[in-house]
């Protein structure tokens, strides 16, 4: 037990020390909310580029109704140039040439020629344009017909959004508001970071197995403690620097989470409403949800249950590391050389991808039977079952899928066990499946 | 008094045997050569003793008792291929592999520090490993390999990549941890050293032992009738009466002194050929020709083919 332990703070204590695992756990909370907030960003980033688009309106339906924008300009061209540059848009000093055919308000379709693929967002902006340019005509149709004063006004009042509030009923049936977005966006954070967590470190796991092997000190450990102790020092020596990593980031989370907290206190919030209450109607409108919007995602973040979503999550991370880690440090005994290790690799990164992919669809339907399944199914289930528990999960399914993983941990790493201890001393040759197959039957 | 013995060992792999009913047995106090050509089961046999793996069957002894996983930590491997963590600090390293062979932090900073001093390579416990010439990593592992004075210390070739001013040092720490009382099994192909240092040796061909025993005795069991003699006189071995009853190997005549090289038959001895000499030549010396370890292996080795 002794030798395990000095086993286990080698591998953590070499790893922890280096520089580049330092600088990435201090890194990476700024990189993954990058990752999440810039597609975002650059998705409401507006087009900026300017373009002049010819129209030719045969129809006369929206012949000069089309309102030209910073960066997109409309032109209404003549017949004569229409015939002269339908054939070469490329050419000529349009970027795209919008044709409405005479019979449009029938086949309701225009065209768009253009040298190029039209981007969607310009796409979809010209298809608005004339869409409200006809209902537009429409609607002064009926206000004609009907001669309803005011229509357009009060039917543009009918236009309601609503919200919801979700209410979470807890145990003793005290009523919480939650939020389906939070659940989601735990959901999400919780489910990747035990994909990012088993990629990394497995992998990590893999390459010190290798390095042991390549630099055939492997047989001087063996001659001094079990194949299996050592197999089993690093990969909960490595744990311990991943759980370290995930430590230092909840510190970080939190310390974000109430500096961002104080920095709007409640009163302040209250006072800021009031003060633009009573300023103008208009301002309330906008300002004073924005604010309250905060406070509301604060006291949503107070109902979520913190402990049980970190506690599983180290347990999902724990069962899930040790499962795919002790698979990836049989694959690190068997082979030689980095380049053998794809062939091996593959199959175990498939789940994971797998179990990613599933959590995406469970984030949106965590009741689902995929959702479901695949939160038991034990290569799967530390991930997707991670992005359900935000949700609430009923407890028999939570307690059965933990008592999957384990049963199942156990057993990989049973067998990993028999594979690394032959695989280790093994040289010269890439094996094959069937050859690692045998190594489980040798005997110690 | 025996120290460690192997009892019939066996081990198969897949489809290959690796020992076949192996048997030796080592004294406390001695060195042990343990000899083969590649491939033939050395290592194996070697892990074994390690309990890096186990025997299929027969079993493995320590002090008369059968061999148990703590025993580990009274034994000292050295393995042919050496390898120490490249990234890590020597110092740190030696710490490390001492403390997992059971000394603890503090007696394990004793130690090296003696050891590093004999060796005078303090200078390097600051250095990684991958900083070290190969000379110097495998001087550091051997100093990882003695330093909780094992009772069983096991080298395996221990003398490769070292230059002859350090082979030297390697060889007199082994002889005085022989001396201090340490037993050793030796394997190497370096039969010079064997004669050397070992006191008894087996040699293990195609998975089973095939010659065992004292050093001293095999070679003199493998000796075969040959005798070097100088001699003053003149002597021309063509036609001579000599000639037709011994095998003579050589006749160097010159004038440093002449030397005659001369094997008698089976079932002749000594006796009878110096009185056929003496009758001929003026016996200057007389010495029985007793083969190198190199020859002994080669012929056993050839023969069991």
């Amino acid at each position: 037990m002794h030798k395990i332990a000095l086993i286990i703070q080698r591998e953590y204590m070499s790893r922890v020390q280096k520089k580049s695992f330092i600088i990435l756990t201090l890194l990476m909370p700024i990189l993954m909310s990058a990752l999440m907030i810039l597609p975002t960003y650059f998705m409401t980033m507006d087009d900026e580029k300017s373009r002049t688009i010819a129209v030719y309106d045969g129809s006369s339906v929206i012949l000069g109704r089309l309102e030209s924008t910073e960066f997109t300009k409309f032109k209404f061209i003549p017949e004569e140039e229409f015939k002269n540059i339908k054939d070469k848009v490329q050419g000529s000093d349009y970027y795209a040439l919008l044709v409405v055919a005479p019979n449009f308000l029938t086949t309701k379709t225009v065209q768009i020629i253009s040298g190029v693929s039209i981007p969607f967002d310009l796409k979809s902006q010209i298809q608005d344009k004339i869409q409200s340019v006809i209902e537009k005509d429409k609607m002064a149709e009926v206000v004609r017909q009907t001669n309803i004063p005011d229509l357009e006004k009060r039917i543009a009042a009918t236009r309601t959004r609503i919200n919801i509030d979700t209410i979470k009923l807890g145990e003793g049936g005290e009523a919480k508001k939650s939020s389906t977005e939070i659940g989601m966006l735990l959901g999400y954070i919780f489910g990747f970071m035990i994909y990012i967590f088993i990629f990394i470190y497995g992998t990590m796991v893999m390459q010190g197995v290798m390095e042991e092997k390549q630099s055939r000190i492997v047989e001087v450990i063996i001659s001094s403690v079990k194949p299996f102790q050592l197999m089993m020092g690093k990969i909960v020596g490595i744990a311990f620097v991943g759980l370290t990593q995930f430590a230092i980031w909840v510190i970080l989370g939190f310390t974000i989470l109430s500096a961002s907290r104080s920095f709007y206190p409640e009163s302040a919030q209250k006072q800021q409403i009031q003060n633009v209450m009573s300023q103008s109607q208009d301002a309330t409108q906008t300002a004073a949800p924005q604010a309250d919007k905060m406070q509301e995602v604060f006291s949503m973040i107070d109902t979520i249950n913190f402990p049980l979503i970190i506690g599983c999550f180290l347990f999902f991370f724990i069962g899930g590391y040790l499962l795919y880690s002790s698979m990836f440090a049989a694959v690190g005994s068997a082979i030689d050389a980095q380049e053998d290790a794809q062939q091996f690799i593959m199959p175990i990164t498939l789940p994971i991808i797998l179990s990613f992919i599933v959590m995406m669809s469970a984030i949106k339907n965590p009741e689902g039977p995929i959702a479901f399944w695949f939160s038991m199914i034990p290569f799967t289930s530390p991930i997707v079952m991670m992005a359900r528990i935000p949700f609430g999960v009923p407890a028999w399914q939570l307690i059965l899928s933990m008592v999957l993983l384990v049963a199942t941990f156990v057993g990989m790493v049973w067998v990993a066990g028999k594979i690394y201890r032959t695989g280790i001393l093994m040289y010269g040759k890439k094996p094959s499946w069937k050859e690692i197959g045998k190594w489980l039957m040798y005997k110690s | 008094m025996e120290l460690f013995s192997a009892k019939e060992v066996s081990k198969n792999y897949a489809n290959h045997q690796a020992l076949t009913k192996v048997s030796i047995s080592v004294e406390e106090g001695s060195i042990f050569g343990l000899l083969g050509p590649n491939g033939a089961g050395k290592t194996t046999l070697i892990r074994i003793i390690n309990q890096i793996t186990g025997p299929d069957s027969g079993s493995v002894w320590l002090d008369g008792k059968p061999l148990k996983p703590e025993d580990i930590d009274q034994i000292g491997y050295l393995p042919e291929e050496r390898g120490l963590y490249k990234k890590m600090k020597v110092g740190e390293q030696a710490l490390y592999l001492g403390q997992l062979k059971g000394l603890s932090r503090r007696d394990a900073m004793k130690e090296l520090k003696i050891w590093f001093e004999k060796f005078e390579i303090t200078a390097w416990w600051d250095k990684k490993v991958m900083e070290l010439s190969k000379g110097m990593q495998q001087k550091v592992q051997f100093i990882c390999t003695v330093l909780h004075k094992p009772r069983l210390l096991i080298f395996d070739e221990p003398f490769s990549g070292f230059d002859p001013i350090n082979t030297d040092i390697i060889t007199r720490e082994i002889l005085q941890m022989k001396k201090d009382g340490a037993t050793i099994i030796f394997s190497t192909h370096n039969m010079e050293s064997v004669e050397q240092l070992c006191d008894h040796i087996a040699l293990i061909d195609k998975s089973k032992k095939i010659l065992d025993g004292p050093t001293q005795q095999i070679r003199e069991k493998y000796k075969s009738n040959i005798y070097d003699i100088a001699y003053r006189g003149d002597l021309d071995i063509h036609g001579h009466v000599l000639a037709g009853k011994y095998n003579i190997l050589s006749n160097e005549q010159n004038g440093m002194g002449n030397k005659l090289s001369i094997q008698y038959p089976d079932g002749s001895n000594s006796r009878e050929l110096i009185r056929d000499l003496i009758e001929h030549v003026e016996i200057v010396s007389f010495n029985e020709v007793i083969p190198s370890m190199n020859e002994v292996f080669i012929k056993v080795v050839k023969q069991n083919a």
